[in-house]
């Protein structure tokens, strides 16, 4: 039986999980919003790296078909989709419910009917809105996390209704989405992605008979493909999918990880720092790191390691998380757009305006008046961007400087618009010759850490079991 | 888990010091009515001895401040301070002292500190001290100022200039105003008297602070270490007492070495010596349980620490000098940690991890406190280069209890910890 090992990354943001193979390779990966109960933010990121697992182990039982067959490319992306869409859908229903009960119980008698009325007419909207973004890959930049997928569709559908039903509308909601939220799913694996090829099989029969539009020529090719040939591939996977659904995935060893690792349901040798974890992480991928940057939603870190990936100095901010994933996802209400759409939009900066990086509160007031001095958007957050990396290389100074190849961890490693600044102050700094890293699953790197960390603690224990 | 706290464990020694401390207070208490008079002076490069010789009772302000931080009494008074314009950014030492003065200047005793009759600005190194008895004597108008000017170590020498300069201050100065606060001659032989019981008791604090050399280390040389320096580095330095309670100390100490025990937590003994670390910077006062059950927690004992060093740094050989009085004190005076350069400091502490066999470095960084502060990161980058040991680098504040982050600490030490941790395991 193969050996898996799961590393849980509770930030304070987002929760990640990471599944590695007995040879330290990813195989899963999970991810979900942080919320109060961290229980269920860890057993939910954890689920999903699980069936994450899952898919990946199908796509490697099918390396060879898929090679020659890349039909089936865009058949498993799909199932992937409608799996995680009919997660949502159950979470969805639930939510249905809590709504209209809480609308039925709303404190305000009088507004109870209206109420009602306006929640009949915006539920099955919603729910037609999500399927159709899951199925017709429309999700773009947002983050697919419940809340806000379902809270982006609700407030739109809300402002297109009555104004003065807004506040109860959206009390209900507040008061709905964080139970519904918190409840862990049971879901059947095996049937849940039987009902996703189900669906699927509809999709694929109703397509026009050439499929051509603003995707790219690729995936039109692949749809053209599956229309002529889906029940063909479907009958194919449908056995790999039902062996995979069998397949015992043990995870042997778990480490969690993170702002909240103290509070995980894990076992107090499997919890380690995030500082650690993500070192490891990071060193695993690219073994001639000697110095990690992460910033995470409430912590920048400064580490540096050593050719075993071994932490030999760190540095985080201190009072104050300025400069922090969090700071951006402040600025990013403050503007009224997503949090994905802060990067793209500053790199679109003819000019930095100069912000403070020494407070989000004020960087907040700092926006509104450069506004209203007649700074553009997009200058302003190309302030803001460079303000974080300049408030980021004093902690890296702190920490010793950047030696050798120097990677870029955490969520805030996505952003565009932060490693271009980073990648040019750390080069006038540090020098042109630094090789800087970063990594498609740069968000995932403590979690890849923990994973890594339970599995060499798995096998420095086998290695002191006595041989007979 | 039971609620209740954990009894603390008091050895002999510390009742004793106990007692020495309220018979301080005691006598401070009655001073005026007993005609005692009274100054106030610093605790690195202190000549007690020579405010003793003359009958004098010495009051010590950041050992009040780090009372009242222990008694949780710090912030009322630094409230005070900053009331009457005290900055944020001011040595929290500093507002404390002068909240607790405009608070009626109650001791930890709970009975009332006197007024001074002299201000002894005994050292300078720390810039901020000359400040704060700036503040003592607008406080205290009209109460004589001595100012012992001592010459920071800045080639890492002290050079028999420096020492002629300061003797010459002792005598055309600080000697004069004592005779004249105190009434009485000054008297080479009680001094010389005198020193000859600090020498002694100075060679007991060795002997306890270098037992931490063996493994399992029985003492912590940080935690416990503040408690043992307790009287050389106040007001009992040159006195029977002092010598009675390092000889009761080491004698307890001896025993533990015996029976081959570790050190004791206000929660009996460590059973097990995980980590030994160097320290450096003085502890946080305020929270200074949770500070130091946080390491204990993780069976890390300090087995050498540069703030027990603060009020000299006998181990590396200097003693009291009954032959040379006066030679001597400024000797000491320019002699203490934070009178000595930054190359200097690194020699030390390098000196410590490997004579003390540490499994690490760490910095705990006052902000406020610039005499400790300027200069760690760079004293921490050559140490890890030099030692090739894990550094680690915590921040918080002496006694203002807003800047000590209990969640921030803890979870940076345990990143360390756990640092130290895997470099055992994995490079064993």
């Amino acid at each position: 039986m193969h050996r898996y090992f799961l590393g849980v990354d509770l930030g304070s943001t987002t929760s990640k999980a990471i599944i590695v193979d007995e040879e330290g390779k990813i195989t899963g990966r999970g991810i979900t919003n942080t919320r109060a109960n961290y229980s269920v933010a860890a057993e939910i990121a954890k689920m999903e790296a699980i069936y994450n697992a899952r898919f990946y182990i199908l796509k490697k039982n099918l390396e060879t078909d898929l090679s020659w067959k890349s039909e089936y490319h865009q058949f498993i992306r799909d199932i992937e989709n409608v799996f995680q869409y009919l997660q949502f859908k159950i979470r969805l229903d639930e939510l249905n419910k809590l709504l209209l009960s809480n609308a039925g119980s709303y404190f305000q008698i009088k507004v109870r009917s209206s109420l009602l009325q306006h929640l009949m007419q915006i539920l099955p909207s919603l729910e037609t809105k999500i399927k159709n973004e899951f199925l017709q890959n429309q999700l773009g930049l947002q983050n697919q996390f419940f809340r806000d997928v379902v809270t982006g569709i609700y407030n739109e559908l809300v402002a297109e209704k009555d104004k003065t039903l807004f506040e109860p509308l959206m009390n209900v909601f507040d008061k709905s989405i964080t139970p519904v939220e918190n409840e862990i799913l049971q879901v059947d694996f095996k049937i849940m992605v039987n009902q996703a090829m189900d669906i699927l099989q509809k999709k694929y029969k109703s397509l026009p008979d050439n499929i051509s539009g603003d995707t790219s020529m690729r995936f039109d090719a692949e749809l053209n493909l599956l229309k002529g040939n889906y029940e063909k591939v479907s009958d194919t996977l449908r056995d790999h999918i039902n062996r995979v659904a069998d397949y015992e995935l043990h995870i042997s060893n778990m480490t969690g990880t993170g702002y909240g690792r103290a509070l995980l349901p894990f076992p107090e040798d499997c919890i380690r720092s995030e500082i650690l974890c993500h070192a490891y992480g990071a060193h695993a991928i690219f073994p001639e790191t000697r110095t990690v940057l992460d910033i995470g939603g409430q912590d920048t870190k400064a580490i540096q390691v050593d050719k075993h990936g071994l932490v030999t100095s760190f540095q985080m901010n201190d009072r104050c998380a300025a400069g922090c994933g969090r700071y951006l996802g402040y600025i990013a209400d403050e503007m009224g757009v997503p949090v994905n759409e802060l990067g793209p939009m500053a790199l679109q900066a003819t000019k930095e305006v100069q912000i403070c990086s020494t407070c989000t509160v004020f960087a907040g007031a700092e926006l509104r008046e450069l506004t209203n001095l007649g700074e553009k958007r997009e200058d302003i957050l190309g302030g803001l961007h460079k303000a974080i990396i300049m408030r980021a290389m004093s902690l890296i100074a702190r920490s010793g400087g950047v030696f050798n190849e120097f990677t870029f961890t955490g969520g805030v490693a996505r952003n565009k618009a932060v490693i271009k600044y980073l990648t040019a102050l750390v080069k006038e700094n540090y020098g042109d010759t630094i090789k800087i890293n970063i990594h498609t699953d740069s968000i995932f790197m403590g979690a890849l850490g923990g994973a890594l960390f339970a599995r060499r603690a798995s096998e420095l224990a086998h290695k002191m079991v006595p041989v007979e | 888990m039971s609620n209740k706290k954990p009894e603390v464990q008091k050895e002999k020694s510390m009742l004793l010091q106990k007692e020495m401390i309220a018979g301080l207070f005691k006598d401070l208490s009655t001073a005026k009515e007993k005609g005692k008079k009274v100054v106030y002076t610093f605790v690195p490069g202190n000549i007690t001895e020579l405010i003793l010789s003359f009958d004098m009772l010495p009051v010590y302000p950041e050992i009040n401040a780090l009372q009242s931080g222990m008694r949780k009494k710090s912030w009322e008074y630094i409230k005070e301070a900053e009331k009457i314009g005290y900055s944020e950014d001011v040595c929290t030492y500093v507002k404390c002292d002068i909240g607790m003065m405009l608070k009626g200047n109650i001791g930890p005793t709970d009975e009332k500190i006197p007024d001074p009759d002299l201000l002894l600005l005994s050292y300078t190194g720390c810039f901020t001290f000359m400040k704060w008895f700036e503040n003592l004597e607008r406080l205290y108008p009209g109460v004589p100022v001595a100012m012992l000017h001592t010459p920071y170590q800045e080639d890492g020498k002290i050079t028999p200039g420096m020492v002629d300069y300061m003797v010459k201050q002792l005598k055309e100065d600080v000697i004069p105003k004592m005779e004249k606060v105190s009434g009485k001659k000054y008297d080479e032989a009680r001094l010389s008297y005198m020193l000859e019981k600090s020498a002694l008791s100075e060679d007991l604090l060795v002997k306890v602070l270098e037992s931490a050399k063996l493994k399992p280390s029985p003492i912590d040389a940080y935690f416990a270490g503040v408690y043992y320096i307790g009287p050389i580095f106040t007001a009992f330095r040159g006195t029977t007492q002092a010598v009675d309670y390092y000889s009761e100390l080491y004698k307890e100490i001896q025993e533990r070495i015996s029976l081959k025990q570790g050190p004791i937590t206000p929660e009996g003994e460590l059973k097990e010596e995980k980590y030994r670390l160097v320290v450096e910077g003085p502890p946080n006062w305020t929270n200074f349980r949770e500070f130091w059950k946080i390491f204990y927690d993780m069976g890390a004992v300090i087995v050498a620490s540069s703030y027990t060093k603060v009020g000299g740094v006998y181990d590396m050989g200097f003693r009291h000098d009954p032959k040379n009085p006066l030679e001597s004190l400024s000797r000491y005076c320019m002699g203490c940690y934070t009178n000595m350069n930054i190359p200097q400091r690194v020699e030390l502490l390098c000196h410590y991890i490997k004579e003390y066999s540490a499994d690490g470095f760490l910095i705990n960084s006052i902000k406020s406190c610039n005499s400790f502060s300027a200069g760690q990161l760079l004293m921490m980058r050559e140490i890890e280069q030099r030692m090739g040991v894990s550094v680690g680098f915590i921040e918080s504040d002496l006694v203002d209890p807003r800047y000590f982050s209990y969640a921030n600490i803890k979870n940076r030490l345990e990143s360390y910890f756990q640092m130290l941790e895997q470099r055992k395991l994995i490079l064993q």
